[in-house]
């Protein structure tokens, strides 16, 4: 049996004479999976298609097998935290969740059960019966959440999730999503933090001009920007010793020692002949070698190498 | 087949609840509450200043027909008609303006369904503003004949002739309310085809027979209880509150649900096509 993905089949979308995105093709499997690109990249277009805000121009987008303009069997399955920051007014935290799990057809127990439920998950239990009108942007940012995760959702797109959010909330808040994600549930991020992009995503879609740029794990997403060298920090007892040996390789471009003097940075075109390489060095030089670990293997890398200034992309 | 309609009774009665609150603690509708209660306000003076024998002679019959061009002018062509445009036209675009229309868009709601429950939202408060408000305006109107009143109503035709003011009011925001719900979902601001529309139900009676039934003035003017006699003093009254082809309320109650119901019908399936962008 096939994995329930999230897929675009060719899907293109214009705001008039506007690129939203263009021509993308993907499909995501279930964990956390980040979009990340610059403001006016096409993460948000991307969130909307996928939830029906807005539909393509060109081609098809499925959730699970559902298409987006059937609201009526999409989001039984699907939650969205968007980046509006307004609610209808009057309503109270509690009232506001509650009055919205009406909508899904929960009988009024089970609203309530949910509504007190993702309260408590996002720390809003103290705040539930203040309106929503008195909530700091932190609150707020946390009752979307709570509202996208109420139902119980497979799928949950994020536009900027954490944004307001304070440092424990944050942490927590990307705890949960590991949790969502290694339970099979498919989490959409989008998120121009790169360094938690890092720590939450099982994959990364790299979008730039409403292109995809790279999409993937990291990892293989940096193996195949072959232009830049790869970056690889060697631990070891006598790093000069290790750079005037593998200097001597023509796919390294760059070995510096680390400030520390316990380390060596080698920048080399090709990874898997350095590693075999390194062992052999290793074993006849009686080197002392603590750890072998990729720089660059992150996305903030990928990021400046596909897309920051010295990105290929334009 | 499992029939949805349980589930659409609870997301039906869910819409009301959020909208209901709204339309009734809207600070942006306070011009409605005033279209409301102005011409209470205006009645219930006449009854206080009447009462105490401070306003002159005059008969009941008199204040019947005024009561007749108030409804007929104001109520009909004024107060039912704007009122509509603020509930109506503010159903979709009020939720743009305030960026909060995704949060049904995110629900497990089909838009036909959204679009009605809303329709049904501001159908009950344009109902309980103008419908309460033309049924006060009738009693506080004739309040102060006391014990005539009381046979005029109880014994006379004056139960039944505010049943029919009541029913006009009723159907009137039927019929300007999907008016207003399509033009909300067309045009950013509903000021200027709502005049659009104005002009067309002014000019009503001189429209081609087969004009004159897209109308909702059409429909209501043949329901009115009360005649107004020709305005000696100009055309004007006479235009907004003349029936020159009076039809049946057999005919004009149908009519009027028909062309209502095929609107609204339009509204709920452009419902269908509604995409957010908050930015335009």
């Amino acid at each position: 049996m096939t994995e329930p993905r999230i897929s675009f089949d060719n899907v293109s979308r214009f705001y008039g004479d506007v690129l939203g995105v263009n021509r993308v093709n993907l499909s995501i499997p279930p964990g956390v999976t980040s979009l990340v690109g610059p403001n006016g990249s096409g993460k948000t277009t991307l969130l909307n298609l996928m939830t029906g805000l807005i539909r393509p121009t060109r081609g098809q987008v499925r959730v699970l097998g559902l298409t987006p303009d059937r609201p009526e069997e999409l989001f039984p399955q699907v939650g969205y935290c968007t980046q509006f920051d307004a609610f209808p007014r009057g309503l109270t935290g509690y009232q506001f969740l509650y009055s919205f799990l009406l909508l899904h057809g929960k009988g009024r127990e089970q609203a309530e059960e949910q509504a007190w439920q993702a309260l408590q998950r996002f720390n809003l239990t103290e705040a539930a019966h203040r309106k929503v009108a008195a909530y700091s942007k932190g609150m707020r940012q946390r009752l979307k959440l709570a509202h996208a995760t109420a139902h119980q959702p497979s799928v949950l797109a994020l536009d900027e999730p954490l944004n307001g959010l304070d440092p424990m909330a944050r942490a927590e808040t990307i705890a949960l999503f590991r949790e969502w994600g290694a339970r099979g549930m498919h989490v959409i991020v989008s998120s121009h933090i790169l360094h938690e992009v890092d720590r939450i995503s099982d994959q990364v879609i790299l979008l730039s001009h409403g292109y995809v740029v790279a999409e993937g794990q990291i990892q293989g997403v940096r193996s195949e920007v072959t232009e830049q060298p790869m970056q690889i920090l060697i631990r070891c007892d006598r790093p000069g010793v290790l750079a005037a040996l593998l200097f001597q390789q023509n796919h390294v471009v760059e070995a510096a020692i680390h400030p520390d003097g316990k380390g060596l940075l080698v920048r080399t075109r090709d990874a898997d002949s350095l590693y075999l390489l390194l062992n052999r060095v290793v074993v006849e030089n009686q080197l002392d070698v603590e750890s072998v670990a990729p720089a660059d293997e992150n996305v903030h890398s990928v990021y400046q190498y596909l897309i920051g200034p010295h990105g290929g992309t334009t | 087949m499992n029939a949805p309609w349980r589930l659409w009774g609870r997301q039906l009665t869910g819409v009301l609840r959020l909208e209901l609150k709204k339309s009734f603690l809207s600070r942006r509708g306070w011009w409605i509450y005033l279209l409301a209660l102005g011409p209470v306000v205006l009645t219930a003076s006449h009854w206080l200043i009447s009462s105490r024998g401070h306003w002159g002679e005059h008969s009941l019959a008199e204040d019947n027909r005024v009561y007749a061009g108030i409804f007929q002018v104001f109520y009909l062509r004024l107060g039912i008609f704007f009122g509509c445009v603020g509930i109506f036209a503010n159903l979709f675009r009020g939720e743009i303006l305030e960026k909060t229309l995704h949060y049904y868009l995110l629900s497990p709601l089909r838009r036909e369904l959204l679009a009605i429950s809303k329709y049904v939202a501001g159908l009950l408060t344009a109902i309980v503003f103008f419908g309460g408000s033309a049924g006060l305006s009738y009693v506080f109107i004739h309040l102060h004949y006391g014990p005539e009143f009381e046979e005029f109503l109880f014994q006379g035709p004056g139960l039944e002739q505010l049943g029919w003011y009541l029913l006009v009011a009723v159907l009137a925001s039927i019929g300007y309310g999907a008016v207003f719900l399509v033009l909300g979902q067309w045009f950013g601001n509903p000021m200027i085809p709502a005049a659009v529309v104005m002009v067309w139900e002014a000019i009503n009676s001189f429209l081609p027979p087969i004009l004159k039934k897209i109308s909702v003035i059409f429909y209501l003017k043949s329901l009115c209880p009360v005649d107004l006699p020709p305005d000696p003093h100009g055309p004007f009254l006479s235009l907004l509150t003349l029936d020159a082809e009076p039809i049946p309320a057999w005919l004009a109650i149908p009519g009027l649900l028909v062309v209502s119901g095929a609107v609204l019908c339009y509204a709920a399936r452009r419902a269908r096509r509604i995409e957010i962008s908050y930015s335009e």
